[in-house]
């Protein structure tokens, strides 16, 4: 479904990624993990064309899409979910919602099943989002990449400073997007997070992917988990 | 110094109301700039070119129509057109490869678009003044308690409250106000969930040039129609817009207030020195709150 190869980005001079690659395959949630500074952002942002590679291609259901305009790359079916939230403040949370709304379909995301995806949203509808909580905050930027009905969704540390109860709870609702049918690239530092949720990993670090194997390769590879992620 | 002891009550109910009609031109102009401020991040100086623009079109659309009740209507709905179609091609043609400048840029662009402006003006009408009687219905004035007050001003108080209440809804309950306000504050994500913030920009864009037009075109029957008019607006306007709050339309209501009511009540109490009475108002309210009134969308 995506496809990245060798892409390079900076921000302005500095030189961020180093050819970083990977792929992931339709239905999989694959995860993208590494250390505080890593790259992970930077490379679910040159995805998403906010900050374009200046080398390298992006593939995204067949179609090269390097250097899109990000409105063009969630038009085409990518929801992202970036690591600071960045909830409209100014809006109710309905209101973040609505202006989300894309693609509708029968049996697409709604208002409506958003918030029975995630009922808390329901109770603070009308509140304005700058006034929400992490945890109210997080399900809110996820539930405004759903409204966009995406078919694959970039999802950047989702579980990043939430209390427990939350993470269980956000974990339980990434694995039913999986579950139906949603394709997930996971930037995540927490390994355990991500062995839980992803069926393959990437590990990155410095701007570039030092290893790439499956769920089970990485919890038992503890070379790399001393390496490259602090555990 | 002549400070006049002999303020009565009815003198200054009647500044007041002149005050507010004024402040009613002020506002639908300031609430366009701070518009385009506020989501654009544009300081568009060439709004007060915009403004005079809308006063000429407004004369020249009225007075093919023999000033006649009918073509002061005509006009009021064709001028600030004119003008929104004239910002359109702007818009497009120049200001959309522009967002990612920084603010000087954009503030000499803007300024070069007020001087291309002033310009076309200049070529289309001379520079002799123009002048425009008010429709029939609207000419004269009636009486509140002894004092004369122009049937025009009144006409302007209706207004007001209508562009205000406007701008409301559609700020508010229409889905272009709800991502112009999502974008004010993060265009980029606003681009992320598949919005082409450049076209909201446009209509932003238009939208606000559009208010300059209609600020124009109401004031044109009362003062005259020079050039120059685009200079003495532009600056009350940013003035409004600061102590108002960058990009808040109701801190662009409150700051039109106060400019509008301190200068007409100065006129009653000092006529020679009124035109520091708003100036003044302006520092006082920027010493206590540099930042505006109401919450700036910076
Ligand atoms: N806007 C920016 N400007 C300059 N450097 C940045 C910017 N954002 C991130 N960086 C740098 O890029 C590197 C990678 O950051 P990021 O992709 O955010 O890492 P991660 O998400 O893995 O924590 C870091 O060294 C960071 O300091
Ligand atoms: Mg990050």
């Amino acid at each position: 479904m995506l496809r990245v190869e060798n892409i390079h980005t900076y921000y302005q001079l500095s030189h961020i990624l180093f050819g970083v690659s990977l792929e992931v395959g339709q239905g999989e949630i694959v995860c993208l993990l590494g250390r505080n500074g890593a790259g992970k952002s930077t490379t679910m942002k040159s995805i998403m064309g906010l900050t374009p590679p200046k080398q390298g291609t992006i593939e995204f259901k067949g179609k090269v899409c390097t250097g899109h305009k990000p409105y063009l790359m969630a038009r085409m079916g990518i929801g992202f979910v970036p690591d600071d939230r960045r909830v409209f403040a100014d809006l109710t949370v309905g209101e973040n919602l609505e202006i989300s709304e894309r693609n509708v379909h029968e049996g697409g995301w709604n208002k409506d099943r958003v918030y029975n995806f995630f009922p808390a949203l329901r109770s603070i509808d009308a509140r304005r989002a700058g006034f929400l909580s992490g945890g109210e905050q997080q399900m809110l930027t996820i539930a405004r990449a759903l409204m966009t009905n995406p078919d694959f969704i970039l999802l950047d540390e989702p579980t990043e400073g939430l209390a427990p109860l939350i993470v269980n709870m956000l974990e339980e609702q990434i694995a039913r997007l999986k579950e139906s049918g949603l394709t997930v690239l996971l930037a995540e530092q927490n390994l355990e997070v991500a062995l839980r949720l992803s069926d393959r990993g990437y590990v990155i670090d410095n701007g570039a992917i030092q290893y790439h194997g499956t769920r089970d390769d990485l919890s038992s590879n503890e070379a790399v988990r001393n390496k490259y992620l602090c555990v | 110094m002549e400070f006049s002891a002999t303020v009565t009550f009815s003198a200054l109910m009647q500044q007041v109301l002149v005050g507010l009609s004024r402040t009613t031109i002020l506002f639908i102009v300031a609430s366009g700039l701070s518009l385009v401020l506020g989501v654009l991040r544009i300081p568009n100086v060439a709004h007060g070119s915009l403004y005079m623009t809308g006063a000429f079109v407004t004369y020249t659309v009225a007075t093919l129509f023999g000033q006649s009740t009918l073509g002061f209507w005509l006009a009021l709905i064709v001028a600030p057109l004119v003008v929104a179609l004239l910002s359109f091609i702007a818009e497009r043609g120049l200001f959309c490869h522009l967002y990612e400048r920084e603010h000087m840029m954009l503030l000499l662009f803007t300024f070069a678009f007020s001087l291309v402006i002033g310009d076309l003006v200049k070529l289309v009408w001379g520079s002799d003044y123009r002048s425009l009687v008010a429709p029939v219905f609207l000419q004269g004035s009636f009486s509140i308690s002894g004092f004369p007050f122009p049937r025009y001003n009144l006409f302007l108080l209706v207004i007001g409250p209508l562009v205000a209440a406007g701008l409301w809804f559609l700020t508010n309950k229409t889905k272009i106000g709800k991502i112009a306000r999502a974008a004010a504050v993060d265009r980029e994500m606003v681009g992320a969930i598949g919005i082409n913030v450049s076209w909201v920009f446009a209509a932003v864009f238009v939208i606000g040039c559009y208010l300059a037009g209609l600020g124009g075109a109401l004031v044109a029957p009362t003062q005259n129609i020079t050039q120059g008019m685009d200079h003495a607006i532009i600056i009350e306007a940013f003035l409004i817009v600061i102590i108002g709050g960058l990009g808040n339309i109701w801190g662009a209501l409150l700051g039109a207030l106060i400019f509008g009511l301190t200068d007409s009540i100065g006129i009653l109490l000092w006529p020679q020195f009124a035109i520091v009475f708003p100036y003044v108002a302006v520092v006082t309210v920027l010493l206590f709150r540099p930042q505006g009134l109401l919450k700036s969308t910076w």
